[in-house]
């Protein structure tokens, strides 16, 4: 059978919440070839953070991203204080263990996040829910501590913005208690029923070659039995000072991926109890007032992978150039070659399994077509919104002329 | 009963258990209650609330005033296919209810008739699906295609080891009779057997985890029922509930078919159901393909095995 269907995934889909848009090339069930469209949901970030004094900076790229909204707020902090001479220089010891407290708790929340929602994609729904009631503690935890429960607005250049309260110790640590049980009952269910390992194992493999072709990052690289992690290749926060064990894999299946994402967390509980265990009392913001002209870049690892943010600054309060590259920006691309060649029940969770998150990702991208497809520069696209804002004005004078 | 008219009372009769007891309506009401179950347990599995018992009823309502979208290209099978399903597929419930609610009822070869007739939704899915315009209904389709052949040998291998335990009957009302002499048939070891191989088999029909793949929303957004809207979509709906109510009474009869006595119904009917809701909440969904490899290699040989067992009379 050669006869080519299209089966798309997206703008609107079931399978993913946020507009993604994955043409799958079809030959009855077997994906033979896979179109990657994003960008449905350019926000402009980069563009706004220039306008935006450090401070605000912050709040601004936390709204990038729901659940890893502190690694972009503590990659961006990251990247200013690489101009200020660096973290462990600038930034106080205690504020340190609580960054890393935050880090690997928000690590926590999304890894069982996207347990469930892989759990969803297989049509396992009992796990997806069962996962996302075990993430709820997660969540009290982080609203015990920040505030909120989702966008935490923790980190400030030279700082955190809250204290963990001594009082609250004992609590922090009995959640984790009851996280452990949690994780293991995931551990096991993933490990022990034939069906999912019938559903993942061997599915949407990405070999160690691919992985480094394509550049992956994250639990997806590791999946694939890449080394590589921020935490131990550029440490931050407490990282360094801590015990715990890099999980690398090296089937690059999703079975694989799956299995690192859940040992992770078991690290990450050991990590947050370190530092619970370890952290100095003191103050917690350094209280920065200038930030001199230069260039800054800060790495962190979130949850989907290296989260990098670049800062340029000219010794005003505000940054003159801030470039952002979110993990799923590499990973989303190995789709390519990792759901290519299975059916269209192993492409949902091939796609699923690097943990996409496209709000991180979006951006403007020009193509230099060599078809009839018009490229638009900066000013192009200006000119097209002021052109929009004039028919609106005109339109505004027209209803009040009548 | 009406006297006079165009109808004979005989035939009044007849219409009365096709439309009213034990055909549509009824069926009809004991499947969307069971749905109901289905949705609480399930709800209550997953640590939900789970929705009230009346929740299916103001759905059909709900979507059989809401308006029907005709994609572009479908054709008339279209709208025709709820119909045909839920018509023949009532015919069966009709048959099996009168079976066990009027005993002494039914007719030589009345098994084989339902066997073909609870075929029918499938079938009914299939071009309604197929004449869509969709690609992602053809998927559906052509899924739902191979399920119905991968499900429907080891189901009938199930049957037919009932058939040889109640000495060539294939008239429910003698299999029934059978059991009531000599106890229910899944207390032997070729029943129980047969009855692990049809219980996945209505799994499959039912389209409950593991095999609901045809209608997978998170890979083929709802495929087979993709293009169907408002009153249709209540009618594929009605059909499911039917179905429920009809595959779980004819698993009832051909297994456990010793007392029908309506609380002995009623416990036997929801004990089937809390199994297959249990299987259908434990397990992810399988691809197409290992589905077909599960119903024809391992169900398949259990399917034989227990036909074997059941012409030694164990």
């Amino acid at each position: 059978m050669s006869h080519k269907v299209v089966v798309p995934i997206g703008p609107y889909h079931p399978l993913q919440e946020e507009p993604e848009f994955f043409r799958l090339y079809v030959e009855g069930e077997k994906v033979v070839d896979i179109d990657i469209i994003i960008g449905y949901n350019h926000r402009g970030i980069e563009k706004l953070s220039e306008a935006k004094h450090f401070d605000q900076v912050a709040f601004l790229v936390e709204r990038i991203c729901g659940i890893c909204s502190s690694s972009h707020p503590y990659a961006y902090v990251l990247a200013v204080e690489d101009i200020l001479g660096g973290e462990a220089k600038v930034v106080p010891e205690r504020a340190l263990y609580i960054r890393t407290i935050i880090d690997e708790m928000q690590r926590i929340h999304s890894h069982l996040l996207w347990l469930g929602l892989a759990g969803h994609f297989i049509g396992y729904n009992t796990v997806w829910m069962w996962a996302w009631k075990y993430r709820e503690p997660v969540l009290d935890m982080f609203e015990m501590i920040t505030g909120n429960r989702n966008n935490y607005a923790m980190f400030k250049v030279g700082g955190i913005r809250r204290d963990i309260k001594e009082e609250d110790m004992p609590v922090l640590r009995k959640a984790l208690d009851e996280l452990v049980p949690a994780i293991d009952m995931f551990y096991g269910a993933v490990m022990d029923d034939p069906v999912i390992q019938a559903r993942l194992k061997g599915v949407g493999v990405l070999t160690r070659q691919q992985a480094i072709d394509w550049c992956v990052l994250g639990p997806t690289a590791r999946a694939s039995g890449l080394n590589i992690d921020i935490r131990k290749d550029e440490p931050y926060g407490a990282c360094d000072r801590l015990d715990w064990k890099l999980i690398v894999e090296k089937d690059g299946d999703i079975f694989a991926k799956t299995k690192v994402r859940i040992l992770e967390l078991y690290e990450c509980v050991r990590m947050i109890r370190q530092c619970l265990d370890k952290m100095p009392k003191g103050s917690i913001d350094a209280d920065i007032q200038d930030v001199p002209a230069g260039e800054g870049i800060g790495r962190v690892e979130a949850p989907r992978g290296e989260c990098l943010h670049y800062v340029k600054t000219d010794g005003t309060n505000r940054p003159i150039r801030h470039k952002i590259r979110a993990p799923s920006f590499m990973n989303v691309a190995s789709d390519k070659v990792s759901a290519v060649g299975g059916t269209i029940s192993d492409a949902t969770i091939t796609l699923a399994a690097v943990d996409p998150c496209y709000c991180c990702t979006e951006r403007v991208v020009v193509l230099d077509r060599k078809d009839s497809h018009k490229v638009m520069n900066g000013w192009d696209l200006i000119k097209l919104s002021q052109e929009k804002t004039d028919k609106i004005k005109e339109g505004l004078k027209n209803a009040a002329a009548k | 009963m009406v006297q006079g008219g165009c109808f004979g009372e005989e035939k009044m009769k007849t219409l009365f258990n096709y439309l009213i007891f034990p055909g549509f309506l009824f069926s009809a009401m004991i499947g969307l209650l069971a749905g109901w179950l289905d949705r609480k347990v399930t709800a209550r599995i997953q640590w939900r609330v789970g929705p009230p018992w009346y929740q299916n009823f103001t759905d059909i309502i709900k979507l059989s005033g809401k308006e029907t979208v005709v994609p572009q290209g479908a054709r008339i099978t279209f709208l025709l296919s709820p119909y045909l399903g839920l018509l023949g597929l009532v015919l069966g419930a009709t048959i099996l209810g009168q079976t066990v609610f009027f005993s002494g009822q039914g007719f030589t070869g009345d098994l084989i008739v339902v066997v073909y007739l609870m075929a029918i939704p499938a079938i009914a899915v299939m071009t309604g699906a197929s004449s869509s315009a969709n690609p992602l209904a053809s998927v559906g389709a052509s899924r739902e295609m191979k399920l119905l052949l991968g499900y429907e040998l080891p189901f009938i291998l199930a049957i037919i080891t009932v058939i040889v335990k109640s000495n060539g009957a294939i008239r429910l009302g003698e299999i029934i009779n059978h059991q009531a002499a000599y106890g229910s048939s899944v207390f032997s070891l070729s029943g129980a057997i047969a009855f692990i191989v049809a219980l996945l088999c209505v799994q499959a029909k039912l389209g409950f985890a593991p095999f609901d793949i045809a209608e997978c929303e998170q890979e083929i957004m709802g495929g087979t029922l993709i293009e169907y809207s408002g009153l249709p979509l209540a009618v594929f709906k009605l059909t499911k509930a039917v179905l429920l109510s009809t595959t779980l009474l004819f698993l009832i009869i051909l297994f456990l078919g010793k007392d029908l006595s309506p609380a002995f119904l009623i416990l036997k009917f929801i004990m089937i159901l809390v199994i297959a809701i249990l299987i259908k909440n434990t397990n992810p969904r399988l691809r197409i393909d290992q589905a077909l490899r599960f119903f024809w290699g391992p169900l398949t040989i259990l399917g034989l095995v227990g036909l074997v067992l059941a012409t030694r009379g164990l």
